[in-house]
């Protein structure tokens, strides 16, 4: 119709946006990162002399094909690594690339600056000091699986609409649990069991706190937290210290190595020789994944989560629909709380340190899918292992600033890779009927 | 299916939303529901969803008393209702939103989603009724008015046999409007009956086979579709209106607000109003008018300091281009903004304080550092009074009250100040004919009491009636400035770029257009409005508020064997 087109734009005037602004910082973002790559790392004393990396390739603790250690010049790699970063943010400075293109720059960039900063942390003259990438990478997958795990319960709780800030206390309180129950049945796997119905009774007293009391739900995560703390770390006081061989003593979890898959070179250790949790983590991942994007169920949750009215006038029951949803993702970071006891056999006080947290991080980061918090959690460990393998080093970094890395590392991967997220429409919003 | 509702009654705290309400919906028939904003259209029509539980009262279907507690309830007996707003998932598929609820699932306990079926129900039902959707388009990409029309597949696909279509035309475009009629009768033909929830007159008339009018919560009476306009709507508010503005010729003074090569910019940075330049006169109300999105807007934002521009606007000698909103404000401005719920009102406020949002910081509502709450509430019981606004007290929310009493509180606002200039965007939008015919009169108070006032509406209809001048922007330009008595053709024609032939050849091809697809029933509303009864007189009741002006550019280009008579000026009458 002629007329429907009168509303049409008037004409442009002006050209400068957002998108504009975007490119310049991550643009300049990746200079200043291959200039502290040059000069940092490449030119450093600790690469003078001709210092050589040495890489270890074997995972000495669990028994897989011997590879030999990698070596090769520190300096001419490095510096190369951060001239190909320099002329990367320089490319993006100077035009505007498609979406897909920049996610690639942005990881490549990631990537070389990570590489160089190890090569840069075992570089020695001598050949003494050596990082072992397997270990890097097994140190990545252990402290992983409670914030895969944390992460896949908030993305189950707040894709449904109920925002989960108390992961941390349903994994303290579901590790609590798993040490307690299962000293005193003498089996790890009736505590781990124990440990998960802890974290779905947390669940629970979210679900109920929030959904039919409608107290803030970040507010009440926090006390939720606070509780478990407090309650875990007086039980803890009283029983477990005291006796802990009644309370507080598990034989820890043993690897399963998968045969055939654990020989692959290099990573097959590290992959598939690894305790059951750690596989039934991953499996988690893609069930929820598709329990979420294919099945009724997801249809629903997600409904509920981006629009309650519109679930409630076709039938759906919204309100039970949150508290199941909010009791399985407790239920979830449960059985991490479990795993973080069964890796090391007992339960200390506030073990969890502020996991809970980073799993919520790793919930946004990931963009409320499953997948995306695997890949999150992936990155917090993998930054968390690097900065625990690398103390050892004798870095000329305080231990402490390199305990900061996953956190710096998180918020430059943000700004680059993900940029602004949308939450669920409804997520933190109690449903009133009428 | 016959469907009845005996003795329906609800209270809300010690407000009777409906008392005792009797009503028959027959099968195969359009059945308006006619109401002033809060006489308790929607909350009947919730109960009857099983959205709310009646106090007392009875839910008939087939001769059967039903007893509703959910809307799977009402679902499953054959009740379909389009929300006014809609309860679509936007960022759902059109087909996730159809299974929603109702989800085939391929077997075994996981429910497994069968999105193959679901599109292909999706298509089977658009198909068998006429109202093609995109299956795999996601809802919040699409127009209102296909959002719309996927809600209505949504009912059929759960098997409605009765539709309730609460103010579906509130967000629709005229061709949108003429396309849900079409519809509507089609659903009718089908042997489905419609339940039509609105105040605007001329669609009652235009589509219902019978009203049933309800005011303040009770049934005051039903009428048939021939009834005028005037009787609805005196039904409907319990009074005689006029539905003509009320106004002498007048004078117009000095020159009190002289704009000069105004430019905006809108927030893309494009240019919205292009190098624009007018004269307002004391004592004279300039409308201007436009389709929507032609740089009223920023127009408006530029005056009241709320967007940046460049070049000048004097408002008795002194510059608005560059002041801060709270400087426009100390220079006498009263602004009733475009949208209440965004710019108009803080909701969560009480009336009383909405009402001195403009005026807080100066005598007698506040000082330095604090405030009168005294003379606040006074003023605010005072307002709720002379605006006639209906809420329990003056500390009531503001976002608690209904459309058109929210409406009140911002043109109470504006005017309770005596502006020196009164900015009125859209002043009657989503207000019922009673609170309309009020607003307006208070709007002609203003320019009698010798101020200049401006107002921009979108609504033809309500622009003739209150203007002394017609300034029509196009295109972020002024393309002519015109006295009341032009017809609406040629106002149109400006509307829709001046009078070039490509702007004629355009109307003439809707003319045919929508000739074409006219039913019997629609030739016959046509005929009605037509009907010299009071041709003027209806004018400004039939403003439909919240039709975008596209409709009345449309309106006016269109065919001219059907709307003159309706969309006729007030100028006859002066």
């Amino acid at each position: 119709m002629a007329v429907a087109t009168i509303a049409a734009a008037p004409t442009a005037i002006a050209g400068g946006t957002e998108a504009d602004t975007r490119r310049y910082t991550a643009g300049a973002t990746q200079i200043i990162m291959g200039l502290v790559m040059l000069l940092g790392f490449g030119l450093g004393t600790r690469t003078a002399h001709g210092a050589s990396t040495t890489f270890g390739m074997t995972l000495v603790s669990k028994q897989g094909t011997h590879v030999p250690d990698w070596v090769f010049p520190a300096r001419p790699v490095i510096v190369a690594l951060a001239v190909a970063v320099v002329l990367l943010g320089a490319a993006r400075l100077a035009v505007q690339l498609p979406r897909r293109w920049r996610l690639i720059g942005t990881s490549v960039v990631l990537f070389c600056f990570t590489f160089a900063f190890m090569a840069w942390s075992a570089a020695d003259p001598k050949g003494g000091e050596r990082l072992i990438l397997p270990s890097v990478l097994d140190s990545m997958v252990i402290a992983a699986v409670p914030l895969v795990l944390g992460a896949l319960g908030g993305v189950v709780s707040e894709r449904s609409g109920v925002v989960n800030v108390a992961i941390e206390g349903q994994l303290l309180f579901g590790g609590f649990m798993t040490a307690l129950v299962g000293t005193a049945t003498h089996s790890l796997w009736i505590g781990v069991i124990a440990g998960v119905l802890a974290g779905a009774l947390m669940g629970l007293l979210l679900a109920v706190l929030a959904i039919r009391y409608l107290i803030e739900q970040v507010v009440l995560g926090v006390v939720l937290n606070l509780l478990a703390l407090g309650v875990t770390g007086f039980l803890f006081k009283s029983l477990m210290q005291t006796n802990q061989n009644s309370y507080n003593n598990l034989t820890p979890f043993t690897t399963v190595r998968i045969p055939g898959l654990a020989s692959i070179w290099v990573i097959g250790p590290v992959a598939f020789d690894q305790p059951l949790i750690v596989y039934i983590a991953v499996f988690l991942v893609v069930l929820v994944h598709l329990g979420l994007f294919h099945t009724r169920w997801g249809l629903r949750t997600r409904a509920v989560g981006e629009h309650p009215a519109a679930a409630d006038t076709v039938g759906v029951k919204v309100l039970r629909l949150r508290y199941r949803n909010v009791m399985l993702g407790g239920a979830f970071a449960g059985l991490g709380g479990a795993w973080l006891v069964g890796n090391v056999g007992n339960f200390t006080e506030n073990m969890t340190n502020g996991k809970g947290f980073i799993a919520l991080a790793a919930v946004i980061f990931g963009r409320w899918s499953p997948f995306g918090a695997l890949a999150a959690a992936a990155l917090f460990g993998f930054t968390d292992a690097l900065a625990s393998q690398t103390s050892s080093l004798q870095l000329p970094i305080p231990s402490d600033l390199l305990t900061t890395l996953p956190y710096v590392a998180t918020l430059f991967a943000v700004a680059g890779l993900i940029g602004r997220v949308r939450a669920p429409a409804a997520d933190g919003k109690p449903y009133i009927k009428g | 299916m016959r469907l009845e509702l005996r003795g329906i009654t609800k209270t809300f705290g010690s407000v009777a939303a409906n008392s005792a309400i009797d009503l028959t919906v027959e099968p195969g028939e359009i059945h308006c529901l006619l109401g002033e904003n809060g006489a308790g259209k929607s909350t009947l029509m919730n109960i009857l969803y099983g959205l709310l539980t009646p106090d007392s009262g009875q839910i008939v279907v087939d001769g059967e008393t039903r007893e509703f507690t959910s809307p799977g309830d009402a679902i499953k007996a054959g009740i379909g209702m389009v929300h006014q707003h809609f309860m679509l998932v936007p960022v759902f598929t059109v087909a996730e939103n159809l299974v929603l609820g109702n989800e085939e699932s391929r077997g075994g306990p996981l429910g497994w989603l069968d999105r193959r079926k679901a599109k292909a129900d999706v298509k089977e039902v658009s198909a068998r009724y006429g109202l093609p959707v995109d299956p795999e388009a996601l809802v919040e990409d699409l127009p209102v008015g296909v959002q719309q029309r996927v809600e209505i597949v949504k009912a059929l696909m759960r098997d409605a046999e009765v539709l309730i279509l609460d103010e579906p035309t509130a967000v629709l475009t005229p061709q949108e409007t003429e396309e849900l009629f079409t519809v509507m009768r089609g659903l009718k033909a089908a042997g489905k009956s419609v339940v039509f929830i609105t105040h605007k007159l001329n669609e009652v008339r235009a589509i219902a086979d019978r009203i049933t009018v309800i005011r303040r919560g009770t049934v005051v009476g039903s009428a048939e579709p021939t009834a005028s306009a005037r009787e609805l709507a005196s039904l409907m508010v319990g009074r005689d209106v006029r539905l003509v503005v009320e106004k002498e010729p007048r004078e117009p003074g000095e020159v009190a607000l002289s704009v000069r090569d105004l430019k905006v910019t809108d927030d893309r940075g494009f240019l919205a109003v292009d190098d624009v330049s007018f004269d307002l006169h004391a004592g004279e109300v300039l409308g201007v008018a436009g389709v929507q999105g032609n740089g009223q807007t920023e127009l408006v934002e530029a005056l009241t300091g709320l967007r940046a521009a460049t070049g000048s606007a004097e408002l008795f000698g002194r510059q608005l281009v560059g002041a801060s909103p709270r400087a426009v404000l100390r220079q006498g401005l009263g602004h009733v903004p475009e949208d209440r719920q965004h710019d108009g009102l803080v909701p969560d406020f009480s009336i009383a304080e909405n009402l001195v949002l403009d005026q807080f910081d100066k005598k007698p509502f506040g000082g330095l550092l604090t405030l009168d709450l005294d003379a606040i509430a006074k003023n605010g019981a005072d307002r709720l009074a002379e605006f006639d606004i209906r809420a329990e007290s003056e500390r009531t929310p503001a976002g608690a009250l209904s459309g058109g009493n929210q409406q009140k509180v911002v043109v109470a606002r504006a005017l309770q100040r005596d502006p020196s200039l009164l900015i009125a965007s859209q002043p009657t939008r989503g207000v019922d004919v009673g609170a309309m015919e009020f607003i307006h009169k208070r709007i002609i108070e203003q320019r009698d009491a010798g101020k200049p006032v401006l107002i921009v509406s979108t609504e033809l209809d309500e622009i003739t009636a209150l203007s002394d001048r017609i300034a029509v922007m196009y295109r972020g330009k002024i393309v002519g400035i015109v006295p009341p008595d032009t017809s609406n053709e040629e106002l149109g024609l400006l509307m829709a770029g001046g009078s070039g032939d490509e702007a004629e050849a355009a109307a003439e091809t809707d003319a045919e257009a929508v000739a074409e697809p006219t039913s019997e029933t629609d030739a016959e509303a046509a005929g009605e409005i037509e009907a010299p009864a009071e041709p003027a007189a209806e004018t400004p009741a039939e403003a439909s508020t919240e039709k975008s002006a596209e409709e009345s550019a449309e309106a006016a280009a269109r065919a001219p064997e059907r709307e003159p008579a309706d969309q006729s000026s007030e100028s006859a009458d002066e």
